[in-house]
């Protein structure tokens, strides 16, 4: 009788499977490596990218061109929670998992949670606080701007927003990174 | 050529005769400064956002100021989404007319509103034919093989 022994007897179901996951593991972190170079190739290391915050669609758009005309990467977010869920913050514990901006301009007026709301978690933040935040507000209200301020905002600018109000916060940008340098 | 120029001067004459009766202020030349090669459709993608936007806030408040108990602070909230996407697009006389409508949301006053709501309409109604108008003159350029006139 001929035993034929299998040359692959030590692999076993459980290995074959941890083996898959690390492999997926690997497949995940390959394209995460991928796109983050690709962006970086496409945009280069010195382009800014601002996270954009406003509920209102027009002004989405708007700011998200007239960022963009000032060479800017920009994201943008529709409200609060999903400003902090891309930055890595959600409730309050730090996720590794966020993506690095160079500054967030945000609208004040949001339903759920304002801009200062919103200012206010990301200054509470080790290591948010850092990022430069800009509050835009149709209003134009001493004591909230003054509270913004207070609350470490970088500027506050009213809506709606012109190419000559973005070019300024251009200059804070490369400002900051003189700073920081 | 002459058709060009002629259509050309129509479009200087209608931008202008929209920027003297208030329908749109500076902001709209900021949208057409932000148009460029890499986004030639831009101040129409965005005015379209415009429309579809104030079409359905339109229906919000009719709704809400219809409720038995009408809740201000969300009709005050629809306005208040109308008032700055009016202003960004520079539509002003929309913008005009939200001013005044929340503060008859403040105050609570369903007359107020209800009229605000109709002059808001008007307005809107006004404005979407104005420019929809100005888009055709500049196809009518573009496809006589004219420029767009810039207008400072």
């Amino acid at each position: 009788m001929y035993v034929y022994r299998c040359p692959h007897a030590h692999i076993t179901l459980q290995s074959v499977i941890s083996n898959l996951i690390f492999f997926e593991k690997c497949l995940a972190d390959t394209a995460d490596f991928i796109l983050n170079f690709a962006s970086m190739e496409c945009y280069g290391e010195d382009v800014p990218h601002v996270l954009a915050v406003d509920d209102n669609l027009i002004d989405r758009k708007l700011v998200e061109k007239l960022l963009k005309s000032s060479s800017c990467r920009v994201t943008t977010a529709e409200n609060g929670m999903r400003a902090l869920e891309y930055l890595g913050l959600r409730e309050n514990h730090q996720q590794n998992n966020g993506s690095k901006v160079n500054m967030i301009i945000t609208d004040y007026c949001m339903p759920g949670m304002t801009g200062y709301e919103l200012l206010q978690k990301i200054k509470e933040s080790s290591w948010l606080k850092e990022v430069p935040v800009i509050i835009m507000s149709s209003e134009n209200i001493p004591t909230r701007i003054n509270e913004c301020l207070e609350m470490g905002a970088e500027m506050f600018m009213l809506k709606p927003l012109k190419l000559s109000d973005v070019k300024k916060l251009r200059h804070q940008l490369t400002n900051v990174e003189v700073v920081k340098r | 050529m002459a058709a060009v120029v002629q259509l050309q001067r129509q479009f200087i004459e209608y931008t202008t005769s929209l920027y003297n009766e208030g329908y749109l202020d500076d902001q709209f030349t900021q949208l057409q400064k932000l148009q460029d090669e890499s986004n030639p459709d831009f101040v129409v993608e965005v005015v379209s956002l415009f429309f579809e936007d104030s079409e359905k806030l339109l229906n919000n408040l009719a709704t809400a100021l219809q409720q038995k108990t009408v809740d201000y602070k969300q009709v005050d909230s629809h306005v208040h989404q109308f008032k700055g996407s009016s202003s960004s697009i520079g539509a002003q006389r929309v913008t005009n007319v939200c001013v005044h409508f929340r503060n008859f949301c403040e105050e609570k006053n369903l007359e107020g509103c209800l009229r605000c709501l109709q002059q808001a309409k008007h307005e809107y109604i006004l404005v979407r034919n104005k420019l929809e108008a100005l888009f055709r003159l500049e196809q009518q350029i573009l496809q006589a093989g004219g420029s767009i006139p810039i207008m400072e």
